[in-house]
């Protein structure tokens, strides 16, 4: 079980589990059930520069699209090929086998990162 | 009418949904389920087993009196006059200028009386379209009715007293009772079996399995009056329950208990969308509007173009010759187009997707759209703007799913 206190959180609904300089980068819970059942991925490929705050990749369910926000900046060293092959696992492992990229953080943290309390007040 | 949006009404049937945990969504101004766990678990229930869907959102009128027949051939866009009681039908609200003020299934429930279901969001444009045409309609027999007909006009309020219909005169009754009941449907392989076998379920017209597709017989729950018409929407056979808002809650209760073993699962609006997106059934706000025509929607035959007089009998004579046609699309991959994408035909747009998505039966992505007739043509290669990137798509007939009969 995910450690969620653990975790950082953005406003766009992504959560960050920090390891040294790699971020591993997925969506909440929360974003998973009000898209619905995920059925496509989109994702950043592997190598490819991504800027905290910019579109990085989609996630479709079978009733809308959702844009898939990089939470930092940095550089993708890894794409969860489970997810893009199963895309239902966000919905069914949104803090676990749903994560979607890895990220190798380049400079700061951005400043507006939310703790779990901060983002459970954001979702309430 | 005030500025101030009304708050969303709630179903009879809320308390249901909230303590299985639905997640809601506003549609047509009621609050209603959108799904209750995966909506994709729910459109696979229906196809292969059952799904109960609470509709109670959708609008009843209730049309009665000795020119009922008449009057909603005149109102409607088919001939309703024709139906024999038991029967249902498919039929249009039209504006003068024959586009479409909404879709509504017709049930005769007796010589002189109907039942009409229109959709939730366009309750008081039919009761206004009602109305309207009761002004324009002139049939000779109202004359002598003098104001009793006046009166009877009005679309009432659902505890106002239908007047008994007195043979020869005009007099006319068209009633609101949205608030009265409550609406289930009941979809899937399964739903004869489940809703025979629902504890307090008694059919005291024609049996169920006598019952034809486009039919309804009466039936009682609890004592109270149940009306089971074998209709739908999602492509799927099954039924749609009327039920005293009373009685609404027990029933639900009962058919899902009843139903639990064969595989029913309660089912919320999202799963209704890519049922009848898959079917091929129009939706009002995406393939239907008052500037679409119904032939411009493949509904051309709903229409009684022979009838002497109806609402929008003179639009039609005069619609444009070349206006956009309403096609299926499908896709491989699992990208789909979404409604309001553009659809192009080599680098010209030719049209505009209406409905959209990833066929959770078929596998692969299906869209309906309106577009220019030199591309609707079955077997057409057209591409489709899915937010920058061109996805190739293929112009097919419609419906994109069928069961097996």
């Amino acid at each position: 079980m995910t450690d969620l206190t653990a975790l950082s959180y953005t406003s766009e609904h992504e959560w960050i589990a920090l390891d040294g300089d790699i971020a591993t980068v997925g969506i909440t819970d929360f974003a998973a059930d009000k898209l619905g059942d995920v059925v496509f991925v989109e994702l950043p490929g592997a190598d490819s520069a991504v800027t905290a705050g910019d579109v990085c990749g989609e996630i479709e369910s079978t009733k809308s699209v959702g844009e898939l926000y990089a939470p930092i900046t940095g550089t993708v060293v890894e794409v969860n090929d489970a997810v893009v092959d199963d895309p239902s696992l966000v919905n069914a492992e949104p803090f676990a086998g749903g994560w979607l990229i890895k990220i190798r953080v380049e400079g700061d943290l951005p400043g507006d990162l939310l703790d779990r309390a901060a983002y459970e007040d954001l979702t309430a | 009418m005030t500025g101030t949006p009304a708050p969303p009404r709630t179903s009879p049937l809320h308390d249901r949904h909230e303590a299985l945990g639905a997640s809601f969504t506003d549609f047509g101004g009621w609050n209603m389920p959108v799904r209750y766990t995966s909506d994709l678990a729910e459109h696979h229930a229906v196809r292969q087993a059952a799904g109960l869907f609470d509709i109670s959102h959708m609008a009843e009128f209730d049309v009665e009196g000795p020119r009922a027949a008449a009057f909603l051939d005149y109102v409607l866009a088919g001939r309703l006059s024709t139906m024999k009681i038991g029967k249902a039908k498919y039929s249009l609200v039209l504006a003068e200028s024959g586009g479409i003020v909404d879709d509504v299934i017709v049930y005769r429930t007796g010589e002189q009386s109907f039942l009409v279901i229109s959709n939730a969001g366009n309750r008081d444009a039919v009761a206004a379209a009602f109305e309207t045409a009761r002004a324009t309609w002139a049939p000779a027999s109202d004359a002598s009715t003098g104001s009793a007909t006046a009166a009877a006009a009005e679309v009432a309020e659902p505890t106002t007293e239908v007047p008994e219909p007195v043979e020869g005169t005009g007099t006319l009754a068209v009633t609101d009772v949205t608030d009265s009941s409550a609406l289930i449907a009941l979809q899937g392989p399964e739903a004869r079996g489940i809703l025979s076998s629902t504890p307090g379920v008694e059919i005291t017209g024609t049996p169920l399995d006598e019952l034809a597709y486009y039919a309804w017989t009466a039936g009682t729950f609890d004592g109270a009056p149940l009306f089971v018409a074998r209709t739908g929407y999602t492509g799927e056979d099954g039924y749609e329950l009327l039920i005293p808002t009373a009685q609404a809650g027990a029933l639900w209760d009962a058919a899902l208990a009843a139903g639990a073993e064969r595989g029913l699962v309660p089912c919320g609006l999202a799963a209704r969308d890519t049922l009848r997106l898959e079917a091929g059934m129009p939706l009002y706000g995406h393939e239907l509007s008052r500037d679409i025509v119904p032939a411009q929607a493949g509904l051309g035959r709903v229409v009684a173009v022979d009838k002497e007089a109806f609402v929008g009998k003179d639009g039609l004579a005069s619609g444009p010759a070349d206006a956009p046609v309403l096609v299926g699309l499908v896709s491989e991959g699992r990208r789909a187009g979404r409604a309001g994408y553009a659809v192009l035909h080599g680098d010209d747009v030719v049209g505009e997707i209406t409905s959209g998505a990833l066929s959770p039966t078929l596998g692969h992505p299906v869209a309906m759209a309106f577009v220019a007739p030199v591309a609707s043509a079955i077997g057409t290669e057209l591409t489709i703007d899915v937010r920058g990137t061109r996805i190739p798509a293929t112009v097919t007939a419609l419906p994109f799913y069928r069961r097996n009969a």
